[in-house]
């Protein structure tokens, strides 16, 4: 694994997870802005597999995406020889510092100033707007959401609806003192707007970013799904495209995407399918009119590789993106995405951060959880999020000696205290006879428990000893 | 060692255990067979679901039905190919209520702000559709590039009923597209639109605001 990134270093810090979790419950328009998005989501996800056989296609799913990591390095280089047959440059880039680099390198060969950019969390992961702009080129969001999100000079707090936080009133304060579009609640009026302006930006852009859903070995096809139109624009109207994609999302044929497809527009916004399924295997031919001279595709590890050594964390990585797990989870709904500061919000975010920015950086993300379950149910690749936090957990605390722990950073939350409190019960409960005289005593001392036990007592009660031990009771039921 | 190799690398050596191959059963997809006039109710049906407009014609009828869809949008302009039949179709029809056609035969560069300011409607044929999620399948060309389904307001597709498939797996495979695929492939479900202004719905955010196929049966 790289080392860390310093693209993170302008996230807000991951560590303050609560004090920005509690401004956030007790923020009730926020509350209510996600409340009503995520209620939105659940029922439409809900009738989009109405008749469908959900499982078997959850079960191909997983497997199409299972099949793939298998056979990840063979299907990379598949990739890499059709793309670069098919006149696609294939880039590698270790984090998302080389990523950053080598978009702008591809920039600065053009002398491109301005990027147009369709949505992509890869872009987010690597920071690139900030670092584009640093370097002099300009970077502009053309997804609405995302659009919307860098007026306010924000971060996605979804990953598939990045402006989920702000209701129309707000959005539309925003436009107009940055961009002079008059007040109004007419959604009809504040979109076209954007069209307008956007569509001058589009005309004028050197470079199109954006990021890819999936990326076929068999036919070098970069994949991307989307409503808006944005995509395809970013995709044709630039005379370059650069598309940037994390190492994982490979597959091996053509037909893979048929389902992956079906799982993920359903499981993202409940459509049976987007409008646009935009499916790019060149760059524009000589006798073609229109359609970028240049395509490119960045690949990024940025952590990935790591996750990938491990026969559990891998599962992390068949992800598709849908953003059901947030959907679905009652933390992420309380919460909303940006308390947990970090690109991915969310059970998906739990589980993928902490390779990204270390276990120590992300020492609350595990335990951001109620452990419900939901996200698991709902995943349409079947990844086992509640598994994979409880391993998380365990490593940030260092608590399993047979499977030593391996994620950068493990053990951060390991607290001589904590460690010492479980040897001794550990030790205890190995010696019947201690063990007895322990909980007798514990028993016979009860009226001595604090009333306050640390953590544990700032959202429950405090648990009571019963004034007779299960062994003492048991005997006298016998007797 | 370069990025690739040091990636590659670091995945071909991976510590844990080998990765089994699990069996992918794609039986999920298949669908009970169904007759053209099925598909062609499923498809407009769920089309219109989105947005979309469906419009039932002849070959001898869509002229006349697209001048009255143009007519009363009032569409100034219509955008057409030079060498596919509905290109040819429309110029040499007679029709003096069609709005001005204009040809894409030139690179875009050369009109660029013209396509994007001023062009109202265009028209393009599909390379068949899919009934069960309401999509058009399009394969751009020369001859009706990438931006034409794209950039104009109003964007008409001519489908053929015969061509439309079950499923998007059914028309993959009969079509062969694992063999060879083109530039730029699409499946286009309607039209341009967004929920990202607190979920509310909104119609041609960046492409056309409406999408209006024409079904030849």
């Amino acid at each position: 694994m790289s080392s860390e990134s310093s693209a993170n270093s302008h996230h807000i810090d991951v560590k303050e997870f609560h004090p920005r979790a509690q401004a956030a419950i007790a923020d009730p328009k926020l509350r209510q802005n996600f409340r009503r998005a995520m209620d939105g989501l659940i029922s439409k996800r809900k009738d989009a597999f109405e008749g469908m056989d959900l499982e078997a296609l959850r079960e191909l799913g997983a497997n199409i995406r299972l099949r793939a990591l298998a056979n990840l390095p063979d299907l990379l280089e598949q990739l890499e020889a059709k793309l670069t047959a098919n006149g696609i440059k294939v880039h590698w880039a270790i984090d998302g510092d080389e990523a950053c680099r080598i978009v702008r390198n591809i920039c600065v060969a053009r002398n491109a100033k301005t990027v147009i950019k369709g949505k992509s969390m890869v872009s987010e992961e690597m920071e690139l707007n900030h670092y584009l702009e640093e370097h002099g080129i300009e970077a502009l969001e053309s997804d609405l959401g995302e659009y919307i999100v860098q007026l306010a000079g924000e971060t996605p707090s979804h990953i598939i609806m990045p402006a989920i936080h702000k209701n129309t009133g707000e959005i539309s304060e925003l436009m107009h003192e940055k961009t002079g579009t008059d007040l109004s609640s007419d959604v009809e009026y504040l979109t076209a707007s954007a069209r307008q302006q956007l569509r001058e930006r589009f005309m004028n852009a050197d470079v199109g970013v954006t990021g890819v859903n999936f990326a076929v070995a068999e036919t070098g096809t970069l994949c991307l799904v989307e409503n808006e139109g944005n995509g395809r624009m970013t995709t044709t109207v630039p005379p370059c495209h650069i598309a940037v994609t994390g190492i994982e999302k490979v597959v091996g044929n053509l037909e893979d995407v048929v389902p992956l497809l079906a799982l993920l527009t359903r499981s993202a916004t409940g459509q049976h399918i987007t409008t646009y399924f935009n499916m790019i295997s060149g760059p524009r031919k000589p006798e073609e009119l229109d359609g970028p001279e240049e395509v490119h595709l960045v690949l990024v590890d940025n952590g990935r590789s790591s996750i990938y050594q491990d026969d559990e964390l891998l599962d992390t990585l068949r992800c598709i993106r849908c953003g059901a797990c947030m959907n679905h989870c009652p933390v992420y709904t309380r919460v909303g995405g940006h308390t947990y500061g970090t690109t991915y919000p969310g059970p998906i975010g739990k589980i993928l951060m902490p390779h990204l920015i270390g276990l120590d950086e992300g020492r609350h993300l595990p335990t951001a959880s109620s452990l419900c379950g939901a996200c698991g149910e709902v995943c349409p690749v079947k990844i086992p999020i509640p598994d994979l936090l409880v391993r998380l957990r365990q490593e940030s605390v260092d608590g399993d000696k047979l499977n030593p722990a391996k994620v950068r950073g493990h053990g951060a939350k390991r607290g001589t205290l904590e460690a010492l409190i479980w040897k001794g019960w550990s030790w205890m409960h190995a010696r019947p006879g201690i063990y007895r005289f322990g909980t007798a005593m514990a028993a016979r001392l009860r009226k001595l428990q604090p009333g306050q036990l640390g953590g544990w007592t700032n959202y429950r009660t405090a648990p009571k000893l019963a004034n007779k031990t299960l062994h003492q009771k048991m005997k006298e039921r016998d007797q | 060692m370069s990025a690739r190799d040091s990636i590659l690398q670091r995945l071909r050596n991976r510590s844990g255990d080998e990765l089994s191959v699990p069996e992918c059963d794609f039986s999920v997809l298949q669908r009970p067979s169904s007759s053209v006039a099925d598909r062609v109710d499923q498809f407009e049906k769920t089309i219109e679901s989105v947005h979309g407009e469906v419009h039932r014609c002849t070959a001898d009828s869509w002229v006349a039905r697209l001048s009255e869809i143009l007519s009363a949008r009032g569409a100034r302009s219509l955008l057409i190919s030079r060498e596919h039949q509905i290109g040819r179709a429309l110029r040499e029809s007679g029709q003096d209520n069609l709005p001005e056609l204009l040809i894409y035969d030139e690179p875009i560069e050369s009109w660029q702000p013209h396509l994007f300011n001023n062009v109202e409607a265009s028209i393009t044929s599909t390379q068949g559709g899919i009934a069960e999620t309401g999509s058009l399948i399009l394969w751009p060309t020369p001859d009706e590039p990438r931006l034409m389904s794209l950039v104009p307001p109003i964007h008409i597709a001519v489908l053929e009923a015969s061509e439309l498939y079950a499923t998007f797996h059914e028309a993959m495979q009969a079509q062969n597209w694992a063999s060879g695929m083109p530039t730029n492939a699409l499946l286009v479900s309607g039209p341009s639109k967004t929920a990202d202004i607190e979920q509310t719905l909104a119609y041609g955010v960046h492409g056309p605001k409406e999408l209006i196929v024409l079904v030849i049966e």
